[in-house]
């Protein structure tokens, strides 16, 4: 073991190096920045807010086989409030209207990849936004022709 | 407990039970669609329909008809009821428009090969579609009879004139077909196609109810059914 001092002082470094970016953060006081979520005005959700936070996939997995599979598109809220299950036309149009802003913004943070919700459930904002550019790109195609 | 007690105890419930089965009777459902072929082929080229549901339920139009997607159109006389097929049989209706969609077969057979139970056949007779579900295995469309069943094979949503938000559309992978409207009926209301007839060539109702507008249709005319000899019991019948 005459390398002793060589192997700790390599591990030492190593680690030292490993954890770099803890040091500096801790040092500099960088805080990570949260992400800007748009809440939607007023009004509570369909369960508390620390619910939603962390298990808003399983109440709507929960909706989802009760609409499609139960045929029961009633949901009675923890305060006894009545909604329609639907993903557009309840969470989408009544509340959240702003899914970029709320939705993507959270998921974009966290790192978690967007869910396949949105392959076949329609934003309602982002159809008008694709309207709208294909009512421009086809105006602009007419004037080319003229 | 003594023996009285549980002998009571029985009674009551199994009068209970017996009870619970009764009233499961009195709600049971069967819808079905009846589609009088002599109003329906009144007004030439008329496709309110098609167009009403290609519309409601986000059905894309693909340029290619290798990709088409239909849950509803029109299919000539012999080409749908390939039983009455022949060189002199009902010469009369040879080439004429019928439309055809899903049966919503009493013994469906896309039901029995889907492995994943994505398509399923509900209490109230709807051979329901959850897109969750699709594997996109296309079982299925090779099981169906009545070709009522299209894929997915691009991503449909460039090719839909006008999304509409509120029903889903669906995504390259997966297969759909008509649900007989099951959305709109949860809201009570009829199907899309028959609310846009205007000739009220095609009436919805429930075969359980002997006083419904289906069955009083089927009481006083005659109608044939779709490749009935297969033993897929559909539920669309053709007055003709």
């Amino acid at each position: 073991m005459r390398d002793r001092a060589l192997i700790f002082a390599g591990l030492v470094f190593f680690l030292g190096l490993v954890t770099f970016p803890v040091w500096y953060n801790a040092a500099s006081g960088a805080r990570a920045a949260a992400p800007e979520i748009k809440l939607p005005p007023g009004g509570t959700c369909v369960a508390p807010t620390d619910y939603m936070k962390t298990s808003h996939m399983s109440l709507l997995v929960q909706w989802r086989d009760a609409a499609v599979r139960e045929n029961n598109r009633r949901y009675t809220a923890f305060d006894g409030k009545e909604y329609t299950i639907s993903l557009t036309g309840t969470c989408l149009k009544q509340c959240h209207t702003n899914k970029a802003e709320f939705c993507d913004r959270c998921h974009d943070y966290s790192g978690v990849r967007t869910p396949y919700c949105w392959e076949c459930h329609v934003d309602p904002a982002t159809v008008a936004q694709t309207r709208a550019a294909r009512a421009a790109g086809a105006n602009s195609s007419e004037v080319v022709h003229e | 407990m003594n023996r009285k007690e549980f002998l009571r105890l029985g009674c009551f419930s199994m009068a209970a039970l017996a009870g619970r089965r009764v009233a499961a009777q009195a709600a049971a459902r069967r819808w079905a669609m009846v589609i009088d072929a002599r109003k329906c082929l009144k007004e030439k080229g008329c496709d309110r329909c098609i167009q009403a549901c290609h519309r409601v339920h986000n059905v894309p139009d693909f340029p290619n008809r290798a990709h088409e997607i239909k849950w509803i159109w029109k299919e000539p006389f012999q080409e749908a009821f390939v039983s009455e097929r022949g060189p002199y049989v009902n010469e009369v209706f040879r080439d004429q428009p019928f439309l055809v969609f899903c049966n919503h077969c009493d013994n469906p057979p896309c039901v029995r090969v889907c492995p994943t139970r994505a398509t399923w056949k509900r209490e109230d007779g709807i051979v329901m579609m959850d897109w969750h579900r699709c594997i996109g295995c296309r079982y299925c469309m090779a099981a169906c009879p009545y070709g009522s069943r299209s894929f997915n094979w691009l991503d449909p949503r460039p090719h839909i004139a006008r999304i509409d938000p509120d029903y889903p559309t669906r995504t390259k992978g997966v297969v759909e077909k008509c649900t007989f409207c099951e959305e709109r009926l949860a809201r009570g209301q009829a199907p899309a196609c028959v609310e846009a007839c205007e000739e009220k060539a095609l009436v919805f109702g429930d075969l359980e109810d002997p006083g419904s507008a289906v069955r009083e249709l089927l009481r006083t005319n005659f109608a044939i059914r779709r490749k009935a000899e297969l033993g897929t019991a559909p539920e669309i019948y053709y007055i003709v």
